[in-house]
């Protein structure tokens, strides 16, 4: 058999994740989160790494960045098309890259800031975001080689295949300021070698980055999937940014309650609530049961204004969270984490199932 | 004419052969008198026990309770000159209704060579790349819910989470015991499964023969069912129910109703039903409320009306060959829960063509139902719920995986009690005293004993869902439902596995 590429088969991967966010919203370049999740490159195997960053277009807050691979000429011109027809382009470019001996095979790699036509939005009947969440659906399933890989305003995924140090020289994230950055390190267990299925996996504002193999995957994908989404990778991390689209933008839950409902408390714990909040949980369990994600995982959400930190309900994964000063620190190993802040004020493990939210103060980002 | 003459153009040689060990048989009569089919006598003349073989459903009563050990049953080797196509059953089948001109009647579920696809599927489990976890160790939930989900969450005015949910059932274990009607099985039988269901948290189902009032007090775990002879439906027994179902269909017959003799219908049979004693009491094959689907969701809010909307209604419907587009008016219906129940499934008696070749499988009518209404975006407005025929928790994983919510068992748990599948209830001489109403028989069955084997199975076969989920690394039973890719097929054509949704062993 052919080996199958990222979408055609499902690939599990183990991981490394690491994540800052500074709490008065200053920003810094990417250099100390490269160096963090350098500390470790045994956790990932070469074959895929990534960033996400947010707050680095300030000027072009308002409009939503399309980072995109092209796996052709016909490709691009096919989607820009498509984009041509259904936004206003602000700014469009080729995506600044150094050229490293250590990435290879890079396709076409276009940076869009798009305005959504306002007449074409009001014909779908829905709002902005909606009306982009559709229209990234569409070309990353419909046209064949290209794949939108972020789309959020004022924010970006990176990603490649490559050890995610080299792939943070590759995007120049040194010319990035972001107020809050998360990286991950992939070890697929198979060599699908497509930029593509490199995390973090992100949505409009919305980016995950996970380590873990979650065994609910083709319970909470065919689930997911009746709401208009596609996995179109096979991921788990691609479902698990859907999962956290659906309930927070679509079902209006805090991102609180939408780790509750991913890692829901067990029943003992539950029956052990004040009435009120077993009321709750339980109605969470109940309503959107197959949306609870089992197996390992550590995730951290980037969103705009914020950060969470989730592990399974079991904490089968490692993560520690570190405090110094202005800034939190998540990190797969604390080792990720010293080396950047060796003078912690406070270090935790969050437990499992607990979710740890950040925010940055008074919305000054 | 004695009564014992038969036409040699008639007969039919014994299907079995009770082979008795005459240096073991110490003429306690024991088998004498627990055989309702007077198989055994005490032959004074010639001072030992003998056995007409003709009489023999191979229900295994003399050969459990013989206390020498000196009783069994073989399948009789006398044979005809059989052929592929001409096997003895189709013989014998021709013989019956050239005598008798009447409809070949049979029960419990079609024992016909179909596949079973539960045994062409395979279950995964983790290895190296997330770890498997032990149900010793850690907690591993079986808790089910069913009934509909939200399709938007609300808030109040203060932003908090509005947390009313529809009427909802729940289940400590995602295994319910199926239709069976009083007067189909026995008292005693009927007050096992409640008091089964009761103790596991679960539900056991009236069938339709209304609900004894004795049983009321174990409502909270009764669903009462209403079928098209409405028999024993009044307001008393909506409101007693946790849950309502209306049954369309039964796996074993569908498209037929059913026919309980009127000799059976005596004292809290006649009153439970209400109906006379004495009386047929005959489910017409359609409710002649119910000629098309709108109808139904007529039916549906009646219920719901007469019950204050505080009870889900299930939808019971065969598996037919358009399944799936009927469960999806049903989803419409404004039903909360469908249950489908397939081919195999058991009945107490049926028109034998008609089980044996009516219907399809559950493991496929399961995947294209789930498949369709996730298609339609409507699988979470409607649970599902399969049955016939699901023979041991493993069955009950696949079906799981396949996309169900829960499963009904009735086969099962007649085994549990006692049943020893000799397929003749419609003869109402169950030595087991599980499908008959004579109360000699009926008494054998004891309800402290009978209600126990059902927990303990139950129990059992969660303790053994819980580790087969453990070993694929999933805690949460809602993490398997429709969790396909935890699913193989061996020996599967490229079509089945299409339908069933899954990959072949080895993919």
């Amino acid at each position: 058999m052919p080996l199958l590429k990222e979408g055609e088969v499902r690939i599990p991967s183990g991981c490394a994740i690491s994540g800052m966010i500074s709490k008065d919203g200053h920003k810094e370049n990417g250099d100390r989160i490269i160096e963090s999740i350098k500390v470790m490159h045994d956790r990932s195997n070469g074959l895929g790494g990534g960033f996400a960053a947010y707050g680095i277009y300030p000027e072009f807050k308002d409009l939503y960045a399309f980072h995109t691979f092209y796996d052709s000429k016909r490709a691009k011109d096919e989607a820009e098309e498509y984009i041509n027809s259904r936004f206003e382009i602000a700014s469009m470019s080729v995506m600044p890259t150094r050229n490293i001996k250590e990435i290879t095979d890079a396709p076409l790699i276009w940076r869009y800031f798009l305005k959504p036509l306002p007449y074409k939005v009001k014909e779908m009947h829905v709002d902005e975001d909606e009306y982009v969440f559709h229209c990234v659906m569409s070309i990353n399933n419909k046209i064949n080689g290209a794949f939108v890989f972020s789309s959020g305003k004022d924010m970006g995924a990176f990603k490649a295949v490559g050890y995610p140090e080299d792939v943070g020289r590759y995007y120049r994230l040194d010319e990035y300021e972001a107020y809050c950055w998360t990286a991950h390190g992939r070890y697929p267990t198979n060599t699908p070698g497509w930029w593509g299925g490199a995390h973090p996996f992100a949505v409009l504002d919305t980016s995950v980055v996970h380590n873990g193999e979650i065994s609910s995957y083709d319970a909470n994908r065919r689930y997911i999937e009746m709401f208009g989404y596609k996995c179109s990778l096979l991921t788990d991390t691609e479902a698990i940014a859907y999962i956290v689209d659906y309930l927070v933008r679509k079902q209006g839950l805090s991102y609180e309650d939408a780790a509750h409902v991913m890692a829901a408390p067990f029943w003992d714990t539950i029956e052990n609530m004040s009435k009120k909040d077993k009321e709750k949980f339980k109605y969470l369990r109940n309503a959107f049961a197959s949306l609870l994600i089992t197996g390992p995982f550590s995730i951290l959400v980037g969103f705009t204004g914020g950060m969470m930190a989730l592990n399974d309900r079991l904490k089968l994964r490692s993560m520690v969270i570190g405090e110094k000063d202005n800034m939190y620190y998540v990190a797969s190993e604390e080792s990720a984490i010293r080396i950047i802040e060796p003078n912690l004020d406070r270090i935790w493990s969050p437990k499992g199932g607990e979710p740890v939210i950040f925010r940055v103060e008074g919305g000054k980002y | 004419m004695n009564d014992n003459f038969i036409s040699p153009l008639d007969y039919i040689a014994p299907s079995f052969e009770v082979v008795r060990n005459p240096d073991k048989c110490i003429g306690c009569r024991a088998c004498e008198r627990q055989c309702a089919n007077e198989v055994h006598h005490f032959d004074f003349d010639l001072g030992k026990m003998v056995a007409n073989d003709a009489n023999c459903v191979n229900c295994h009563r003399c050969v459990s309770i013989c206390p020498t050990h000196a009783l069994k049953i073989v399948k009789n080797n006398d044979t005809y000159r059989e052929s592929a196509n001409w096997t003895y059953d189709n013989i014998n089948n021709v013989i019956r209704q050239s005598g008798t001109g009447g409809v070949l009647l049979s029960s419990m579920g079609n024992p016909e060579k179909f596949p079973v696809y539960w045994d062409k599927m395979l279950i995964n489990a983790s290895q190296v790349t997330n770890p498997s976890i032990d149900p010793l160790r850690e907690p591993m939930e079986t808790r089910t819910f069913l009934g509909k989900k939200p399709e938007k969450v609300e808030f109040d005015s203060k932003g908090n989470l509005k947390t009313k949910l529809t009427p909802q059932m729940e289940l400590s274990t995602p295994i319910m015991f199926s239709a069976m009607s009083y007067g189909s099985i026995s008292y005693n039988a009927h007050e096992s499964l409640a008091r089964a269901a009761t103790e596991l948290g679960t539900y056991y189902n009236t069938g339709e023969g209304g609900l004894h009032k004795d049983f009321y007090k174990y409502g909270k775990n009764t669903i009462v069912q209403v079928a098209s002879g409405r028999f024993g439906v009044y307001k008393d027994y909506l409101e007693q129910g946790a849950a309502i179902e209306i049954k369309i269909g039964q796996g074993a017959k569908p498209g037929i109703g059913g026919h309980l003799p009127g000799t059976k219908i005596v004292g809290d049979i006649s009153r439970t039903r209400m109906i006379p004693e004495g009386s047929d009491a005959i489910s017409p094959a359609p409710h002649h409320d119910i000629y098309s689907i709108e109808d139904l969701r007529q039916l549906v809010y009646t219920l719901k009306e007469a019950t204050n909307y505080k009870k889900p209604v299930i939808v019971k419907i065969a598996a037919v060959h358009n399944v799936s587009a009927i469960a999806s008016g049903v989803a419409r219906s404004g039903a909360d829960i469908i249950a489908i129940d397939g081919f195999r499934g058991g009945t107490g008696a049926a028109p034998m063509r008609t089980r044996d070749n009516v219907g399809i499988p559950i493991e496929l009518a399961l995947a294209s139902v789930d498949q369709r209404l996730r298609d339609e975006g409507i699988r979470g407005d409607i649970s599902l719920v399969v049955g016939g025929s699901i023979r041991s928790s493993s069955d009950i994983v696949k079906a799981i995986a396949l996309g169900a919510d829960a499963v009904y068992i009735a086969t099962s748990a007649l085994l549990a009690l006692g049943c020893h599948q000799c397929r003749t209830c419609q003869s109402g001489k169950c030595n087991w005293g599980i499908a008959t109403q004579r109360p000699d028989l009926v008494k054998r069955l004891n309800p402290n004993v009978g209600y126990q084997r059902l927990v303990n199975l139950v129990s059992a076969w969660t303790h053994e869902i819980k580790e087969i989920m453990g070993g694929m690394g999933i805690n949460s039973i809602e993490a398997l439902r429709g969790n396909r890719l935890m699913l193989r097929g061996v020996g599967l054509n490229e079509k089945e596995l299409e339908i069933l949704g899954i990959k072949h062993a080895g993919e």
